[in-house]
């Protein structure tokens, strides 16, 4: 069996299954996030009236931190309201930052939990070997009522990671060209599991990168079986005991891949679809309007500290605007310890609270007609962070410093 | 799971995802005649003035793929399409959906056979397509046992008061 397996078999209370078997799991952690008053419209439509274990939720007031309409606002009462009603004790209030972000800062993610969240970058935590996934408003709900909910069990499909990481290339580089190589619907209703030399060499946040955007090539969850690296960063910071799992030698993948990234450039997707990826090089000298550094896919301390890197004694362009949106407290606390806060704002970056933002084209940092934005979240679809004319070309946080500073796409290797 | 329906079809390619179906701009609405107001607005800005009860959104692959939103959904629902059918379904949208009792099919090669304003009836207990304007006939896979279940009883909601002996208006 795959560590995957393993981990919703338990869940069931079975000792084996079949991929492609639908089988009901008891839910180790649940999150909602402040989009979807629908979770808790569907669970009082379903006759809920006690949260079946309040200890196991979640509450993430991230997307719209803080409120700018009325409608917001009063969404994020009754969010609150809920919680007090229901004694769920873990509300992310608008301080917090993302949810992904916050639950790794807090620890509250341990390998071999299943977790479900009302947000589709949910895969992110199987950087902690764990089965995570986003799921819809009313799955939710019923998990809020029952404890549980219904899943099928997944292929898995492996990508095993050669090589080395150049200058200027990250972890956000290696998997926009897997996703490119792939497509955007390859991993649809599987799992996708990294191996190889590479991952020894990446920090956690460059894990979660990997595992976040698998999201965008289908993935119904992503898997890192958990080592050193991941062991070092949950001491003393994990919530509860966990039992790492891990896959049976000989388990047979649905599909296997080998990519190796020794020669891999700094990569973009470019408008409008996250698998329209090439070579920055073929893009070099285009104009931007804005750079957006944020999100649970490129807000976290080491993507700020390789901006404060590239603009630490020199300046945003004139010809653009630099949005900085920390994924979370903890990390906007790291990164003003660190100074990268202090060297990012005055260099001439624009500092939002720790939030979605822009990302979705709800908040904070929203593209007008017709102007390109590059970013280091995670999406480029037409409209997803404003006007449906806007280009969005979706790149790693080093490209996106560079490009703040210059006014124009430009490879980040020169400035490292 | 019995059923026949027809309706004209509007047609989309592959990749349609969650943002060009209900932008997130209107996340904070839970009014389902709202949401419908928005529904397919990146994507064909006309469809809410010309969408009628009934009729069938057929697409290319990996249709409502991105956002985890169930509005996406909601929004279809609330503009009275009947079903969708695509070559094949972003696994989210595909759950909220199906939650939802809003029946989708996964059709291989069905965005290439259907033109926009096809007469198209569905008869869920056979899964065949038939394509009443050009007369030809596609057949969709199977959906599963549980999938069946949550349609039958007019989506999972209904399900679930029942499964708590609660009582369900239809």
């Amino acid at each position: 069996m795959h560590a995957v397996e393993k981990i919703i078999a338990r869940a069931a209370g079975k000792n084996e299954l079949r991929t492609g078997e639908i089988i009901n799991c008891k839910v180790d952690l649940a999150g909602i996030n402040d989009l979807y008053l629908q979770t808790l419209r569907s669970f009082y439509e379903m006759g809920g009236k006690k949260v079946h274990d309040p200890q196991k939720v979640v509450m993430f007031l991230d997307h719209y931190a803080p409120a700018s309409t009325i409608m917001q606002a009063d969404n994020q009462k009754q969010f609150r309201e809920f919680c007090r009603a229901q004694g769920i004790e873990l509300l992310m209030d608008i301080n917090e930052g993302v949810c992904h972000q916050i639950l790794a800062d807090k620890g509250l993610v341990c390998p071999g939990m299943l977790v479900v969240v009302t947000d589709s970058h949910t895969t992110t935590h199987g950087a902690f070997g764990a089965f995570s996934t986003g799921v819809g408003a009313t799955d939710l709900a019923i998990v809020l009522m029952t404890g549980q909910l219904w899943f099928r069990v997944p292929e898995v499909i492996r990508i095993h990671l050669e090589g080395r990481l150049g200058q200027g290339v990250y972890a956000k580089d290696v998997i926009l060209k897997v996703i490119g190589a792939l497509g955007a619907d390859y991993g649809v209703y599987r799992a996708v599991e990294f191996t190889g030399p590479l991952l020894a060499r990446l920090s956690v946040s460059e894990r979660m990168v990997l595992c976040n955007m698998t999201t965008e090539m289908g993935a119904k969850t992503a898997y890192i079986q958990p080592d050193e690296v991941t062991l070092d960063f949950l001491q003393g910071k994990a919530r509860q005991k966990y039992a790492v799992v891990a896959t049976d030698p000989g388990y047979l993948y649905a599909q296997e891949h080998t990519f190796d990234i020794t020669s891999l450039n700094p990569q973009v997707a470019a408008p409008h679809s996250v698998d329209n990826v090439h070579d920055i090089a073929e893009y070099l000298g285009k104009p931007v309007h804005q750079a957006f550094l944020g999100t649970c896919t490129g807000g976290r301390v080491d993507d700020l500290a390789v901006a404060a890197r590239i603009l630490k004694g020199r300046h945003v362009s004139s010809r653009t605007r630099f949005v900085v949106v920390p994924a979370s407290k903890g990390v906007l606390l790291e990164a003003m310890a660190r100074g990268y806060i202090q060297t990012l704002v005055e260099a001439g970056a624009t500092l939002v609270t720790p939030s979605c933002a822009a990302c979705l084209g709800t908040h904070q940092g929203i593209l007008a007609p017709g102007e390109t934005c590059i970013t280091a979240s995670s999406r480029n679809f037409p409209g997803r962070m404003g006007h449906a004319s806007a280009e969005i070309f979706v790149a790693s946080p080093a490209s996106v410093a560079a490009a703040a500073m210059e006014g124009i796409i430009a490879d980040p290797a020169k400035y490292l | 799971m019995k059923g026949l329906i027809t309706g004209n079809a509007f047609v989309y390619g592959a990749n349609v995802d969650t943002d060009q179906i209900y932008p997130g701009g209107y996340l904070d609405l839970t009014d389902p005649d709202k949401v419908a107001q928005h529904a397919m607005e990146r994507v064909d800005p006309e469809f809410v003035k010309e969408v009628k009860a009934g009729d069938i959104i057929v697409a290319a692959a990996n249709f409502g793929c991105g956002s985890s939103r169930e509005h996406a959904a909601v929004a279809l629902k609330a503009s009275g399409i009947a079903a969708v059918l695509a070559e094949s379904f972003a696994r989210i949208f595909y759950r909220n959906a199906i939650n939802l009792g809003l029946p989708l099919l996964v059709c291989p090669g069905i965005a290439k056979r259907v033109k926009k304003g096809d007469l198209l009836s569905v008869d869920f207990s056979e899964g065949k397509v038939t394509n009443q304007t050009t007369g030809t006939v596609a057949v969709a896979q199977p959906l599963s046992e549980y999938v069946i279940a949550i349609l039958e009883n007019g989506g999972i909601k209904p399900m679930i008061k029942k499964q708590h002996g609660l009582h369900c208006p239809r």
